[in-house]
């Protein structure tokens, strides 16, 4: 990797850090452990289903919320700050700021996630006091969260390179929530006709698919994920935040700074 | 060679709500900067100044022309290594102290690891941040901002450095710092191109300077020079609506501003002038030799177009956006 990327990665590592970005940590703990406990007064079977769903859920909506609102700002924050100017007077191509930029900040969110995922476990391990094999598939399934955060970011960038940071958070969610019903929609185009049919799986394809990155209810029911859907939501998460973000380079690129 | 070539840069806006209207920020702009000078880019608010500069560091791109900075391109990336700049009012990563700032934008700069800590501390120093190194910059005056600003300008020291209003926002003290500091960087070969709308400290630090009004640079001047021409003159002011004959007749460049008249005259004829404001009974507002002339140039450069027009200029800038916002 470039270095200057790294640099500027680091940066924004350390700026969501000294912001207090992971102190989200902290209300997640609370609401796992809160949950943990309950479950383990309660039921018999179930502990195990219960803390993964609700655990993973969690993990996934705290990720996305802060993906959301930083990434929105990224760049934008920047361009108004005109912290930018002292940047991009130095030998940093716009592109390697956009990049750098976007790493930063899933980098941060990987390092959060991994804390969650460690709360996630304890809290297995909580009520049912052991590990066991098919608790491996719960690893695959933060694995495919952290592809959302990828594709979230990357979107929010996108969006953000174009409009205001209103609009861009709006945008970002309103495709979060269609984007995770895309196997709906696609079922829903299959069994359409005429123009709707169209149109719907036009949608279908186009909106990021969130429901292939999901198999938060398939793990928590210990069932195995196929290796070919790993490589497949890989590839497919890959090539979408890298469209995703050449597009904010591309619009960024021509941007007159205010 | 020439450290900066302008070649007709040219950039304008579009402005209101539907972006349809364009507002000239930069006329054609075609000037040369020699290696090692010192030039000062004089003009009022709005001139153009930060547009000018904002284009040469590819912040914002030209409508038109080009410009050539140490004889490259603007957008090869290998120019800005060797160039400094110092935005107006500038701002910085809040959460990061001045120490921290420089050893990130140093490394951005490709600064090699080795002796980068040194030279940090070393620039802090120089600008008399040291005390404060520690701090984040959230916590800093805009006095301290600017000279945190001043500090990475010339970080990794370029060749050529760019500030714009390098003294605003700073107090007395401050100010004198930074002539010293842009006088070391003269007597070190470096170019200084700055801007500045306080012509005492153009004309203490300048080689040349350019003077641009209303996006147009309506002259450029060796600062040598431009002082020796008007020496030995006094300016009278006083109240009156015209320009009285006698004065003309003297020799006088007068303009009337309001109900003011300010005129020139050489040293010698400063009596006969006052004799004719008495015999006109004019009231005498003040008398002073003329000691900037730089000032002369100055306003002499601004005439062209009348007093009053930036105020009209606001005043359309206005019509639009209440137009823009009553679609
Ligand atoms: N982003 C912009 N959009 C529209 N007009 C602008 C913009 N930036 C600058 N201008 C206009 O360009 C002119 C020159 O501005 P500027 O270069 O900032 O002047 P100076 O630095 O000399 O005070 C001003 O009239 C200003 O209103
Ligand atoms: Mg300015």
């Amino acid at each position: 990797m470039n270095s200057r990327i790294g640099y500027i990665a680091f940066n924004t590592f350390r700026e969501a850090v000294r912001d207090r970005v992971l102190y989200n940590l902290i209300a997640f703990a609370l609401l796992l452990s809160g949950a943990a406990i309950l479950v383990g007064e309660i039921s018999i079977d179930i502990e195990r289903l219960v803390v993964v769903n609700l655990g993973l859920t969690a993990v996934s909506l705290f990720g996305v919320v802060i993906a959301i609102f930083i990434g929105i700002g990224l760049v934008s924050k920047e361009i108004d700050k005109r912290t930018l100017y002292t940047v991009l007077s130095r030998p940093v191509r716009r592109w390697e700021f956009v990049v750098g930029k976007f790493f930063g900040l899933t980098g941060t969110l990987v390092v959060n996630t991994f804390f969650m995922a460690l709360g996630v476990f304890l809290a297995l391990l909580y009520v049912a006091h052991k590990f066991e094999k098919m608790d491996g598939w719960v690893l695959v399934a933060l694995y495919f969260i952290v592809l959302q955060f990828l594709m979230v970011c990357a979107l929010a960038l996108f969006f953000s390179s174009f409009s205001t940071p209103l609009m861009s958070a709006v945008f970002t969610f309103a495709l979060f929530v269609i984007g995770s019903l895309a196997e709906d929609l696609r079922g829903f185009a299959r069994i359409t006709h005429g123009l709707a049919g169209w149109i719907a799986t036009a949608v279908a394809y186009v909106v990021p698919n969130f429901s292939a990155l999901n198999v938060i209810s398939q793990v928590a029911h210990g069932d195995a994920v196929p290796g070919r859907l790993i490589l497949y939501n890989s590839v497919y998460a890959l090539l979408y935040s890298t469209m995703a973000i050449s597009g904010a380079v591309l619009i960024f690129q021509r941007r007159n700074l205010k | 060679m020439a450290a900066i070539e302008i070649l007709d840069l040219e950039k304008s806006y579009l402005v209101g709500f539907w972006r349809k209207r364009q507002k000239l920020a930069l006329r054609p702009l075609r000037l040369t900067i020699e290696e090692g000078e010192v030039f000062g880019f004089l003009g009022p608010n709005g001139a153009g100044k930060t547009t000018t500069l904002k284009l040469l560091m590819g912040l914002v791109f030209p409508t038109a022309g080009t410009a050539r900075i140490l004889g490259k391109n603007l957008d090869d990336p290998e120019v800005k290594s060797q160039v400094g700049f110092l935005p107006e009012q500038p701002y910085f990563y809040d959460h990061l102290s001045a120490r921290e700032l420089l050893n990130y934008y140093g490394q951005l700069s490709g600064m090699p690891a080795k002796g980068r800590s040194a030279r940090v501390e070393q620039m802090l120093a120089r600008v008399g941040l040291s005390d404060s190194a520690g701090l984040q910059l959230r916590k800093f005056s805009k006095g301290m901002l600017q000279r945190v600003g001043l500090a990475q300008a010339i970080l990794h020291d370029p060749k050529l450095v760019f500030l714009d209003e390098p003294m605003s926002g700073l107090d007395p003290m401050g100010r004198r710092e930074v002539r010293d500091l842009i006088q070391q960087l003269r007597n070190e070969g470096k170019t200084v191109f700055f801007s500045t709308h306080i012509l005492s400290d153009a004309e203490a630090l300048c080689d040349r300077v350019g003077i641009i009004h209303q996006g147009e640079l309506r002259g450029v001047g060796a600062v040598a020079d431009l002082t020796s021409e008007t020496r030995g003159k006094v300016e009278i002011i006083f109240y009156s609506q015209t320009v009285p004959v006698g004065l003309t007749s003297l020799g006088a460049e007068a303009r009337v501003s309001g109900d003011m008249v300010n005129a020139v005259v050489p040293e010698e004829q400063q009596d006969a002038a006052l004799e004719v404001l008495r015999r006109e009974r004019l009231r005498l507002i003040s008398l002073t030799p003329v000691r900037s002339s730089l000032e002369e140039y100055y306003i002499q450069k601004l005439q062209p177009a009348e007093a009053g027009d930036d105020a009209r200029a606001d005043d359309s800038r206005d019509k639009e956006n209440r137009k823009g916002a009553g679609v």
